[in-house]
């Protein structure tokens, strides 16, 4: 489906192909909905455990920092985090559950290609982190008063445990999907696991591990300073946060720069080793060549093979991928059309979003780091109302980092083993598919005003309400009442 | 080791039924059982610090499906492509239901959410039953291994199938009386007062019913797939089951009548236990039987993982199996008891 390339010239050939191109992929195939309602509710999920796996170190830090100094503000710090933490971590789950059914429902060919592989680190997620997560979560939650203090820490360290473990898992899926390892053929052409440690330690997953999990306490710790400095702006809960927002900028910081280096390098070179291809899609480098460009803004032109408006930086890409400046990447050209990403500007536009944001929050954050150890942040009143309006952007750099990694392994489900068109239910038509994904759209519209509402009332109380929560709950009911 | 995977899926399955059944059961009497908000709010309670914790089960049961049969997952689940995608939706709101209806003190609010709440789980109890009658009655797979049910047909049974007909129907009504019945004791054991004498008046009356819908649904059973008997007559062990089923619904009827609320829901178990574990026996090796040719049936040979992701999956889920029962007994303990709405000085709460 050469759509992309065959252009200008307007032969028999091409216009075949053009046709083609659109029976193949047209609003009403069964491919094209399969594959939007699984990119919209794993977009839409991805949301919230991103906030829950990046305030869950932020917590431990606060529940220690509470223990160490003796001091009850941090407790209140934690407790208030706690609330936020569980309305994500609620709707997370809620939404994390037709993922997994959404492997057997709308993509089983792949999962019975696929499933006795990745089967095993999927079901490994079920019975270690999510067993682990919700238990210690109710215990974080609502046992305070009946744990010790110790007991209540250990809870918290707990569910960082449980999050970071359940991320893992979950990397590594993908990554055995971008980089398939230890497996074999089996004779009715599904694959299945040959080696449980190559499988577990693939490392494509551990680079694309850290990578991830420094992007989501880049998300904790924005929306962490965020939220202080919108308290601090509007003049409430002074005390707490100031907590936040030293907590929230030193961690940004951290976090910040760990995603580029070495996290971010990694990857990227990483992906130069492996997918040659989707590295050349994501720098629109259509052709080979000595001495790369790095591409910083312009608009990839499917049609030419060129960049429009570009402004770029010379031999920059060949350095950054090999170390040398005279280094030769390799271009599109060198592969078949048919194994081009399908959306090329996507991946481009998706790629540069990150990389951008990422640097601006490198820039943001040692700013705020600056007049924080001069002891002029509390007071500088323009810098708190950036940290509090950058907020969103952390989830659209995280948000972008996976359309890259996904869209870029297109046309692959399994890199070089799987195309996606093979994997989708085929026994399950498009107006079924439509159907569902409507049903979801709707479905989430509603989460998406009760999880702002509830949100929003959190907010609104703010952390000094915090009393330890206790299941059963609230002090507006008298024995009286109730008999 | 396909036999012991199949035991330990058909296991998992079993325990999230047992968990998450009482949770949909109480909701599904939620409505019928509590009078006012207090005691709406205590069946809340009661089932508050657990449900979402009994639904891990589901995702764990899940997750294990997938790994060691990985092309009944497959099928089973495009398969039965809509109804499974409701049960998401149920799911969800089931949830919701639950954990946003206390967030806010306003009369329609609450009512709201206790609808939805309560609807969610009657419907659930249904499909999750029609499930079951699905998986018994047979689908129209094809060479492939793979098949599509639309939700209705004609509601006959035959190979021109729908999700429901009066088979799958039958089954979900079992499931939901059932269900109710296993909800309503948990509550029985969970409240005190009024709360406990209707949730214990409720199971006492369906007792009957319950009785008569598994009689019938045996029948119904052996009318539709005859073969449901063979492997009791290969294996005479397998009699024990339906012992076991029966011995649970007189002890049942005992318990109730002492007003042992813990004896009546430990009966319910081995009720729900026995009509499971009969299932599987009865299916085994199949995992899901083709109604256009015998030999298109999933079996759990056929559909099987490869032996070292077997082996391998042996080790792992042995160490988080001991783990996960060991929070769970943990956390029960934890909050065991009975619920009362005064105890509790603030927060969150349902």
């Amino acid at each position: 489906m050469g759509w992309a390339a065959t252009a200008p010239s307007p032969g028999p050939m091409n216009r075949r192909l053009r046709v083609s191109f659109h029976r193949d992929i047209g609003m009403d195939s069964a491919l094209l909905i399969h594959r939007l309602q699984f990119a919209f509710t794993v977009t839409y999920h991805y949301l919230f455990p991103q906030l829950t796996m990046g305030l869950a170190p932020l917590i431990v830090i606060l529940k220690t920092l509470a223990i160490k100094k003796n001091d009850e503000t941090y407790n209140q710090a934690a407790r208030f985090w706690a609330r936020i933490f569980g309305i994500n971590f609620a709707i997370g789950v809620v939404t994390g559950i037709p993922l997994e059914f959404q492997f057997g429902t709308n993509w089983s060919h792949f999962s019975r290609f696929a499933g006795g592989v990745i089967g095993q680190t999927l079901a490994m997620e079920g019975m270690f982190a999510f067993f682990l997560e919700s238990t210690f979560l109710g215990l974080f939650l609502y046992g305070e008063k009946r744990l010790s203090r110790g007991m209540h820490w250990f809870a918290a360290f707990m569910v960082f445990v449980g999050s970071w473990a359940s991320g893992y898992f979950i990397v590594a899926t993908d990554a055995w999907m971008q980089n398939p390892v230890g497996y074999q053929k089996s004779v009715d052409g599904s694959v299945q696991l040959a080696s449980f440690w190559a499988l577990v330690l693939n490392p494509w997953a551990a680079v694309q591990y850290a990578h991830n999990m420094s992007g989501a306490v880049i998300t904790g710790s924005f929306v962490m300073a965020a939220v202080g400095a919108f308290y601090l702006l509007s003049n409430l809960h002074i005390e707490q946060a100031r907590i936040f927002v030293r907590i929230g900028v030193m961690a940004g910081l951290v976090a910040s720069v760990l995603q580029l280096f070495p996290t971010g390098d990694w990857a990227g070179r990483m992906v130069a080793e492996r997918q040659p291809v989707t590295l050349a899609a994501m720098e629109a480098l259509f052709d080979t060549q000595h001495g790369a460009p790095l591409v910083v803004i312009g608009q990839p032109n499917m049609a030419t093979q060129t960049i429009d408006n570009p402004i770029m930086v010379p031999k920059m890409l060949s350095f950054l991928t090999y170390r040398r400046w005279n280094a030769r990447v390799h271009g599109l050209n060198e592969v078949a059309q048919a194994d081009w990403p399908q959306n090329i500007p996507l991946l481009y536009y998706a790629y540069h979003i990150m990389v951008g944001l990422g640097t601006m929050f490198i820039a943001v954050m040692a700013l705020a780091t600056f007049l924080l150890w001069r002891g002029k942040l509390y007071q500088s009143r323009w810098m708190l109302w950036i940290l509090m309006l950058m907020f969103p952007f952390p989830y659209v750099a995280n948000t972008a980092g996976w359309v890259t990694a996904e869209i870029g392994r297109q046309p692959w489900l399994v890199y070089g083993l799987m195309r996606t068109e093979e994997g989708f239910s085929k026994m399950v038509s498009a107006g079924n598919g439509w159907f569902t994904f409507l049903g979801f759209a709707g479905m989430y519209t509603i989460l998406s005003f009760l999880f702002l509402f509830l949100i929003h009332r959190e907010i609104e109380r703010g952390p000094s309400h915090g009393v330890p929560l206790v299941h059963p709950g609230p002090a507006t009911l008298t024995s009286a009442e109730v008999r | 080791m396909p036999t012991i995977w199949f035991m330990i899926v058909a296991l998992m399955v079993s325990i999230y039924v047992l968990l998450d059944g009482f949770d949909i059961g109480a909701g599904a009497v939620h409505l019928l059982l509590a009078k006012n908000d207090v005691e709406r709010r205590t069946i809340l309670r009661a089932i508050g610090p657990v449900w979402d914790g009994n639904e891990v089960w589901l995702i764990a049961a899940g997750g294990t499906l997938y790994f060691a049969f990985p092309l009944l997952y497959a099928s089973s689940f495009s398969g039965f492509y809509l109804p499974l995608i409701m049960v998401l939706w149920l799911l969800m709101l089931r949830g919701i239901g639950i954990e946003f209806r206390s967030h806010l003190e306003h009369g329609l609010w609450t009512s709201a959410f206790d609808v939805i709440f309560s609807l969610a789980s009657v419907l659930l109890a249904i499909f999750f039953g029609a499930a079951l009658g699905n998986v018994v009655r047979g689908v129209a797979l094809n060479s492939e291994g793979y098949f599509f049910e639309p939700l209705w047909t004609n509601f006959r049974v035959g190979t021109n199938n729908g999700i429901l007909d009066w088979y799958t129907v039958t089954i979900g009504v079992v499931a939901l009386v059932t269900l109710v019945v296993h909800g309503s004791l948990y509550l029985a054991t969970k409240t005190e007062g009024d709360l406990n004498a209707r949730s214990r008046r409720i199971a006492s009356v369906l007792w009957p019913v319950q009785v008569l819908l598994t009689g019938l649904s045996l029948i119904a059973t052996i009318y539709v797939r005859p073969g449901v008997l063979n492997n009791f007559l290969r294996w005479p062990i397998g009699y024990l089951i339906p012992l076991v089923v029966v011995a649970s619904l007189l002890y049942l009827f005992v318990a109730l009548r002492r007003k042992n609320d813990k004896g009546a829901f430990l009966a319910s178990c081995g009720y729900i236990l026995g009509m499971l574990v009969g299932a599987a026996f009865a299916l085994y090796p199949m995992v899901l039987p083709a109604s256009t040719e015998p030999n298109f049936s999933l079996t759990i040979y056929n559909t099987a993982t490869g032996p070292h992701g077997m082996q391998v999956g042996f080790v792992w889920w042995g160490i988080a199996m001991v783990l996960a029962v060991g929070y769970f007994v943990f956390v029960y303990r934890m909050f065991r008891g009975k619920v009362r709405v005064e105890d509790g000085t603030g927060g969150h709460g349902y």
